[in-house]
């Protein structure tokens, strides 16, 4: 008789941590879907979002050139947005995307141009400014510390002259 | 004493000559740009000298539209023209797309990001150089090409190579000292 109470107690346990094990676990779940969002015509979650805004802040809007495509209001801009979020939907990475971007739009589409030879006068530009200037001060230097001619005999007169 | 005073001078003077050569170099570009030899907006399409890309648009209702496959099988030369009924500067071009129409150029259209009923009406009220008439409503073709604005036409050769490209309507003077000569060299 004992034996199937203790049966019956344990089943009725066994049941009840199950149940609520279940319910742990799906409230689990629930927490962790992602809420979407939708950007410019495309759901993604936060991330994803953070993600594309990353991408878009480093390309250039063609249109009013000295603004981010995260930024501009132009409809192109609005474009590429779609394009980056659909791309980031679908799992690319962010060198990826932005190759695809430079690829038809050339590196004008970069807001921080890269290091090719194209842009060495201009990466090169602050280290030639400050040799440049250096140069100058080393010159300026050398005129400064020439030594003062002295005075010739008729100008020796002349001083004494004068400072009698 | 003089030199030196001199050359300290020559040193002041040194970066308000170079504000000045600035403002001079600026102003110059905005007179250019008001002239029109210069175009702020005006870059190189990385997609000159490549084949076109693969694409597929569907033609305006009653139309026919066209992919990569059409452009590479031309025996003639092609000018692809985006334009769009919402577009100011493509109403401008218009009357020179007609003239280079009329004078045997293959034109093929794209509407950018356009209605099509909106584009019919267009091209009823501005006449139809078009001998296909492309629809881009996502303008993601576009994209694909480059493009970041209307009018834009690119010039394609035989076998699909794009062999010009301008980001500006199609006036005289760029169909002169621009289209006509690659045309030349194609042909």
């Amino acid at each position: 008789m004992r034996a199937v109470w203790r049966r019956v107690a344990l089943a009725i346990l066994f049941s009840l941590a199950l149940g609520f094990g279940l319910a742990h676990a799906t409230g689990m779940a629930a927490q962790n879907t992602p809420t979407m969002i939708r950007r410019d015509g495309v759901n993604l979650t936060l991330p994803q979002e953070r993600r594309a805004e990353a991408i878009g802040n480093h390309l250039r809007c063609l249109v009013c050139q000295n603004e981010t495509v995260e930024n501009s209001q132009a409809g192109l801009a609005k474009q590429f947005r779609g394009i980056i979020r659909r791309r980031v939907v679908r799992g690319e990475s962010n060198q990826h995307i932005i190759a695809f971007m430079v690829h038809r739009y050339g590196i004008f589409v970069l807001l921080k141009p890269p290091l090719i030879p194209l842009t060495m006068l201009l990466w090169g530009s602050p280290i030639l400014a400050l040799l440049i200037g250096l140069g100058v001060l080393v010159l300026a230097r050398r005129r400064r510390e020439k030594p003062v001619a002295s005075l010739d005999p008729a100008e020796q007169a002349r001083l004494k002259e004068l400072l009698q | 004493m003089d030199r030196s005073l001199l050359s300290r001078r020559l040193l002041l003077a040194a970066p308000l000559g170079l504000a000045v050569a600035g403002g001079v170099g600026a102003y110059a570009l905005i007179e250019r740009a008001k002239r029109g030899t210069y175009n702020p907006q005006d870059f190189n399409n990385p997609l000159v000298g490549h084949r076109v890309p693969h694409f597929a648009l569907s033609g305006l209702p009653g139309q026919q539209g066209f992919d990569r496959d059409a452009l590479v099988a031309m025996r003639r030369p092609v000018l692809v023209n985006f334009f769009a009924s919402w577009c100011v500067p493509c109403v401008q071009e218009s009357p020179f797309l007609d003239r280079l129409a009329k004078a045997g150029l293959d034109i093929w259209g794209v509407a950018y990001q356009d209605k099509p009923e909106a584009t019919a009406l267009y091209l009823a009220e501005h006449g139809n150089p078009y001998r296909r008439l492309a629809m881009d409503p996502t303008g993601r073709t576009a994209i694909n090409w480059g493009l970041y604005g209307v009018p834009e036409s690119f010039l394609i050769a035989p076998g699909g190579l794009v062999r010009w490209h301008v980001a500006s309507p199609l006036f005289p003077d760029v169909i002169e000292t621009q289209l006509e000569p690659a045309l030349r060299k194609i042909t």
